[in-house]
């Protein structure tokens, strides 16, 4: 890694320990559209604890998805300092942030983006192509990965043979398959039903009750109250960043609603 | 990413639209099956001709008589009265670089032999003229130098005479018929097959002592032609300006006055053929050549187009940590793959037209090794740089743009 933090080392245990997983500083992202520069971020400072959920709300414009493609090292801020891991990720090169991608974060998607006519345990397996992982290996955890979504009996489905939320599910599993440091999802209920969308809820919140740290950006209110902490956006700058009280358990609310597949 | 499942990857790819590869790959398989057939077909003819040429004799230089210009008019050849028996002792004699000359005439006419009749070739010559054209028997020998001196009616004949007048019976010591004066067969040639350039059949001919043909068939002194044999092929270019001033002074034709005759040399036709053959061979290279680079503006082509539409798969790819340089090598491997399976089809293709194509003709075969070689690398060489192009085009793409792209 390039630029170490002077005060913490690159060694997880540690750093997790002593500083917070993500920390944001100052950040801003400027566009030029056309002849009009767009100040899609003006000045977020924000950290982000390991094992939080955080949900990002806002409404479109809000920065909120230009705020999730620097966390998610898909682009890189004008100013201003981002630090995973204690890591300064903005000054690193494109090949050093595909490597961070790959190792620490995981990406869900609202439209799933799965590889079509690919099956489900070989889109799990994706991210291990570029890790370097041998293919018994690869094999072994992708299966793990999707039985932790409750999809081993579909490995070998292919995405159009799969649900929505089966799909998402897969998605997830291929998250999770490299045991990232911190899963990022934009709006991942947004193409589901409101069931399925509890679902997948449910999914995340196991998983952060095993300690993945996670942040999804939603506009549905009833999706946050899922989480631990909820960010609104508004104009690039943060409006509110309150910690839900009480947050919906999605295995209790699941019981209480009417069962249609699966 | 490691290469072997970089390679399944593009595999798959590939096989998802089977059509559309195939149809891509086309294009480097008739470049690659055309420099295959045209140079197996090169190869093959170039043999051809020089196993014809070694055929009509080694070192062999032709003289025949010449034109005559009656007022004005070029007349045929073997025209000219001027061509003797002594300008055939005289070449030998005074040019060193020739080792033998036989003197020759010769007309059509019909022979017999029992109920069979034929019509042939008669050439009559002297018995060094068997050695000069490199010609050995199957059966019996030659007539003989007293068989020259006394006119005698004796006769050496080619395979195809020999087969359409005795068929599978032995003609040694049997009596034919040309015209009307019987002959008796003293020896049979082996099979020469056709001649180069004019594609006639050389064994179908009757071969009898000079004078008798001259005295009792002809009724002529002179001579139609002289075949030379040069000490070697080298000898062979000086040995013709050597013959011409030697047949221009016995003939006393005078400085500016054209040549009462005329002196091929093999040699000059065995040049002038290859160099024909190489001609033809590098004209048609270049248009197969042209051939595989428009196949490799249709891998171009299409591989932009399959660029354009996984423009969401290489968004998936790159945020789950595929590099520019991953995505670079996944698109260039499936150019390296469509040019190595149209390569191979190529080959195929090429070398089964090019066998079809010999045999038909009846040419021999010949597929250079190289030849499948170089074109093969070729292919892949152009699926390369053509897919190099649309390769980078993917790999410099933005994740967050191309996550989007609908």
């Amino acid at each position: 890694m390039a630029t170490v933090n002077p005060v913490t080392t690159s060694n997880p245990i540690q750093t997790a320990s002593s500083a917070p997983l993500v920390e944001v500083r100052d950040l801003r992202k400027n566009y030029q559209l056309g002849e009009t520069e767009v100040h899609a971020l003006r000045g977020i400072s924000v950290s982000v604890q390991s094992g939080d959920f955080v949900a990002i709300m806002g409404a479109s414009g809000s920065g909120k998805s230009t705020f999730m493609n620097i966390l998610g090292c898909l682009d890189k801020p004008t100013s201003g300092r981002y630090l995973l891991e204690g890591v300064d990720v903005s000054g690193l090169t494109k090949n050093e942030l595909a490597q961070i991608r790959n190792q620490k974060i995981g990406f869900v998607f609202q439209g799933f983006n799965l590889l079509g006519r690919t099956t489900a345990l070989e889109n799990t397996e994706l991210p291990m192509l570029y890790s370097k992982t041998n293919k018994n290996d690869r094999d072994r955890r992708a299966r793990e990965a999707l039985a932790q979504v409750g999809l081993a009996d579909r490995a070998d489905h292919f995405p159009s043979q799969l649900s929505g939320g089966q799909q998402q599910r897969v998605a997830i599993a291929r998250a999770l398959v490299n045991h990232p440091r911190i899963l990022l999802a934009d709006e991942p209920t947004g193409n589901l039903d409101s069931r399925t969308s509890v679902e997948v809820m449910e999914i995340f919140q196991r998983l952060n009750a095993s300690g993945l740290t996670i942040i999804l950006v939603t506009h549905e209110p009833d999706i946050a109250q899922f989480t631990k902490r909820e960010i609104v956006f508004r104009d690039g700058h943060i409006k509110r960043d309150d910690v839900v009280e009480v947050p919906h358990m999605a295995c209790e609310v699941l019981k209480s609603m009417p069962t249609i597949k699966d | 990413m490691d290469f072997s499942s970089a390679f399944v990857i593009a595999l798959r790819a590939l096989g998802r639209n089977k059509m559309r590869s195939s149809l891509t790959m086309l294009g480097l398989i008739i470049g690659v099956g055309a420099v295959i057939a045209v140079i197996g077909i090169g190869e093959g003819a170039a043999t051809k001709a020089q196993e014809q040429l070694a055929a009509m004799g080694s070192n062999m230089l032709f003289v025949g008589s010449g034109s005559v210009n009656r007022y004005g008019f070029h007349v045929g050849s073997f025209q000219t009265k001027t061509l003797v028996l002594a300008d055939a002792r005289a070449i030998v004699r005074e040019c060193p670089s020739v080792s033998a000359a036989a003197p020759g005439t010769g007309m059509g006419q019909q022979v017999v032999y029992g109920n069979q009749n034929w019509a042939t070739q008669i050439t009559g010559t002297e018995p060094q003229y068997f050695e000069v054209r490199n010609w050995p028997f199957v059966r019996g020998t030659s007539f003989s130098e007293d068989d020259v001196t006394q006119a005698a009616t004796v006769a050496v004949l080619g395979d195809t005479v020999r087969r359409y007048l005795f068929g599978s019976r032995n003609p040694i010591g049997e009596t034919i018929r040309i015209g009307t004066l019987p002959f008796k067969v003293v020896g049979v040639l082996t099979p020469k097959g056709t001649s180069a350039g004019s594609n006639q059949d050389q064994d179908d001919v009757i071969i009898a002592p000079l004078t008798t043909v001259q005295k009792k068939l002809l009724g002529q002194e002179w001579l139609r032609w002289i075949m030379v044999s040069a000490v070697s092929r080298q000898a062979s270019y000086v040995a013709q300006p050597q013959i011409e001033s030697l047949l221009r002074e016995r003939h006393k034709i005078r400085l500016g006055d054209p040549d009462d005759f005329l002196v091929r040399n093999m040699a000059d036709m065995a040049d002038a053929a290859a160099q024909q053959g190489s001609v033809m061979t590098v004209l048609l290279t270049i248009v197969a050549s042209i051939a595989l680079l428009v196949g490799g503006i249709g891998i171009m082509n299409i591989m932009l187009v399959s660029v354009t539409e996984r423009t969401r798969e290489i968004g998936v790819r790159m945020a789950v940590g595929a590099t520019g340089e991953d995505v670079r090598l996944q698109f260039l491997i499936e150019a390296l793959v469509l040019g190595l399976i149209g390569g191979t089809i190529g080959v195929i293709f090429g070398v089964g037209s090019s066998i079809a194509v010999a045999q038909g003709l009846g040419w021999p075969v010949r597929i250079p090794a190289y030849a499948i070689a170089v074109s093969t690398l070729f292919a892949i060489t152009i699926a390369l740089f053509f897919g190099f192009y649309p390769a980078t085009r993917a790999s410099q793409l933005n994740p967050i743009e191309a996550l989007r792209y609908e």
